[in-house]
């Protein structure tokens, strides 16, 4: 019988808004969905949104290789307190996640995390860009999303037979780019711009990504096959999206929080945390990412949740690694910052990412019985300040110190299990 | 002067005009049999040079001793950075040694402002990467102003490889700052992808700008950028924007020709060119000793009545 009944709420999902309360079964399903449920332990959710967990189809949990930045344990941690019930683990670790052996490791130390962890594969061994994975090993295993994130395929004819390749495996798969032509990107470390020349950085053009973000339209035209485009940042790279979709193309992007929030001014401070890749942009990119989200250009909110040590980022601004956190302030961030109403953030954050990375089984909702009891519970007022030493992440890098967010996850359930309660990690 | 010189631009023209001013007094200082003054006596001045600049080194050292401070090295490898000290571990160690100003040469654009951020010593910038050079600038307003009487109304044309150059970028604010006009000159690959800003005018047509101008300032062009393809060749750089004898006679009479230093000589000047009288190369040297006599002693600040004073005994 129930194990809970979240009580008070507003169910909110793809389906639509309802006042309800949500009872939560022992075997980890919705049991039931309505108003006045009784029988189990309550949760508290008046005033609150119950929806379903969100999905970040970008997350860097370091593991393995560089464990004294993160854990797949302390970034699933952070991510549940996000509100997130899934994640998928990016492949630039070390060794890269690049064949079933490393894949397994992931998904192993996952399987004791208080959130959903998914692994990526690598498009090309070791993310060199020269020769293609083993990719149906790791779709045997549940890869859905191939990327050599951190790096995008440079090779356009490799990335075709990628895709080509891909689209014969049993299971369907999405291949996602990071998307960077080192040609023109390489030794740059911020938006090469008007800051950049005042500031004496080396920068990377916006061209840079959205040549390739170009290239791999046309490639997915050649190939039939789907292509996403990660961490968007460039107001021509979200106008080509658009276009292709208005073309009927299969094509999906992301854009990053921190994208749509901070701008390549941030770097006059020259301190590392504003470093990242692709880099902060002038305002009419950010502009224009928030367009693209609020028109479907863009159809996800990712993290890209980059932990670093502090050592890593109190080098010189082009010799720290590029990288912020973001799973704990995303939900608030798209709240706060993007003037959509909270049924669209949701869809950003939750649903339509969870069927990008082929999740739509388990994440996403919809919020009905006998689906898995992957649920979040947010506040939608509640205001609170930043603080990056309250954070469960291993590292401190986030640049949202001290601001004040609207929006708060109040309660995280993984598989019908209270793993965020009242803000608290359970476990 | 504040706490510390990180940007030139953060002094404006009065504070230009104070280090200037300063300025004179040194150079009389170092004119002396015995050029030395106790005006820093007692405090300690740290060298942390990521990059090799001899230069710039012994210039900031042979102010600091002409001045009576303590003076303290600590040159640090380019490999000690992957040895997996943190920049701020380094400033951490070398504040704990009890140093009153830090002179910092990094390669990395900003790295003087994270030093900042960190100690509680005075930081002085002596060159960050592509971005700033602040003492460099503040020695040739000062050179201008030893030949011209002023930068006011004054017109310089910076030519050559700015985008990659620091003393360009703190010239430009000190020379403007100063009432200076500035045209900027070089192939459009070496100048910087946005000009958004800057309160200069741009040619790529050094011929038709040497008559207009009273100050030709010369970068160093350095080898790799022909490497890194952002010029075809050394001798097709020359052919248009090298300083011959040829283009001398496109200046005006009294027109100075100045150049930061270490000069590639028969690439952006000609051997003869350097030699000539109105060329202030050298002077611009000398002034830099002065110069940063009177930055650091501005920011330790130490009782300006023992300034001009020699010190007893001095060897
Ligand atoms: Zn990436």
């Amino acid at each position: 019988m129930s194990g809970f009944v979240i009580r008070g709420g507003t169910v909110v999902d793809a389906t639509g808004t309802r006042r309800g309360d949500v009872a939560v079964d022992d075997d980890g399903t919705i049991a039931a969905v309505g108003e006045g449920l009784e029988g189990g332990d309550v949760v508290d959710a008046s005033g609150c949104v119950v929806a379903p967990g969100l999905v970040d189809l970008h997350a860097h949990l370091r593991e393995p290789g560089r464990e004294e930045a993160e854990t797949v344990e302390t970034g699933s941690r952070a991510a549940a307190l996000g509100g997130f019930t899934a994640v998928v683990a990016m492949p630039n670790t070390s060794p890269a996640i690049d064949c079933a052996s490393v894949v397994r490791e992931v998904l192993d130390l996952g399987r004791s995390a208080p959130c959903d962890v998914h692994s990526s594969g690598a498009i090309t061994v070791g993310r060199a860009g020269e020769q293609l994975t083993p990719m149906a090993e790791m779709a045997e295993l549940g890869v859905r999303l191939f990327t050599d994130d951190g790096d995008g395929v440079q090779d356009a004819g490799l990335m075709r037979r990628a895709l080509e390749y891909a689209s014969g495996l049993p299971v369907p798969v999405t291949l996602a780019q990071h998307c960077e032509v080192a040609a023109l990107a390489a030794g740059g470390h911020m938006h090469e711009g008007e800051w950049s020349s005042r500031l004496g950085i080396p920068g990377q053009p916006a061209e840079s990504e959205e040549l390739m973000v170009a290239r791999d339209i046309v490639l997915s035209r050649l190939t039939g096959m789907r292509v996403h485009f990660q961490h968007l940042s460039t107001g021509v790279s979200v106008d080509l999206v658009r276009e292709a979709k208005r073309r009927g193309l299969a094509v999906t992007a992301e854009a990053t929080t921190h994208h749509f929030t901070l701008t390549d001014a941030e770097v006059a401070s020259y301190d590392p945390l504003y470093k990242v890749n692709p880099p902060l942009r002038p305002d009419a990119d950010v502009a224009a990412v928030r367009a693209g989200l609020a028109d479907g250009a863009v159809d996800a909110i990712a993290t890209d949740h980059a932990p670093h040590t502090q050592e890593a980022k109190e080098q010189a601004f082009d010799e720290a690694p590029p990288g912020m956190l973001g799973l704990e302030t995303a939900l608030a961030l798209a709240l706060t910052e993007l003037d959509l109403p909270i049924e669209q953030v949701l869809a950003l954050l939750s649903w339509q990412p969870a069927a990008i990375a082929g999740l739509s089984d388990q994440h996403g909702g919809p919020v009905a019985v006998g689906r898995p009891a992957n649920l979040c519970v947010v506040d939608p007022t509640e205001t609170w300040t930043v603080e990056p030493t309250a954070s469960a992440s291993r590292s401190r890098n986030n640049p949202y110190a001290g601001r004040t967010l609207t929006g708060r996850v109040r309660h995280t359930f993984l598989f019908g299990e209270p793993v965020v309660l009242e803000g608290d990690a359970q476990r | 002067m504040s706490h510390d010189l990180l940007s030139v631009g953060d002094l404006g023209a009065d504070g230009i005009d104070e280090v200037l001013q300063l300025t004179d007094s040194f150079v009389e200082v170092s004119e002396r049999a015995i050029p030395k003054v106790p005006a820093l006596r007692g405090k300690t001045v740290a060298w942390l040079f990521y990059e090799d600049s001899t230069r710039t080194r012994l210039s900031f050292e042979t102010a600091a001793r002409r001045l009576s401070a303590d003076v303290m090295n600590f040159s640090v490898a380019s490999s000690s950075v992957k040895k997996g000290e943190s920049l701020r571990d380094t400033v951490q160690t070398i504040e704990a040694m009890g140093v009153d100003a830090i002179v910092v040469r990094h390669r990395s654009a900003g790295a003087p402002w994270q030093v900042a951020k960190w100690a509680d010593a005075s930081v002085v910038n002596a060159g960050d990467g592509w971005h700033e050079h602040p003492t460099q600038a503040l020695l040739d307003c000062y050179t201008i102003r030893q030949h011209l009487g002023s930068c006011e109304g004054r017109h310089v044309a910076i030519v050559g490889d700015v985008k990659h150059s620091r003393v360009a970028r703190s010239d430009v604010l000190a020379f403007t700052a100063m009432g200076a006009e500035v045209t900027i000159v070089g192939p459009p690959t070496l100048l910087p992808p946005s000009l958004e800003g800057w309160p200069v005018a741009v040619s790529h047509d050094l011929d038709s700008v040497l008559p207009k101008v009273d100050i030709v300032y010369l970068l160093r062009m350095q080898r790799e950028r022909m490497a890194s393809g952002l010029i075809p060749s050394l001798r097709e750089y020359t052919a248009r924007y090298g300083l011959t004898r040829r283009r001398v006679d496109r200046l005006g009479e009294d027109a100075l020709v100045m150049h930061p230093g270490p000069m590639n000589r028969g690439v952006e000047i000609a051997a003869d060119v350097a030699d000539l009288p109105r060329s202030v190369i050298v002077d611009q040297v000398r002034n830099g000793v002065a110069v940063r006599m009177a930055v650091l002693y501005l920011l330790l600040g130490a009782g300006s009545d023992k300034v001009l004073t020699g010190v007893e005994g001095a060897s």
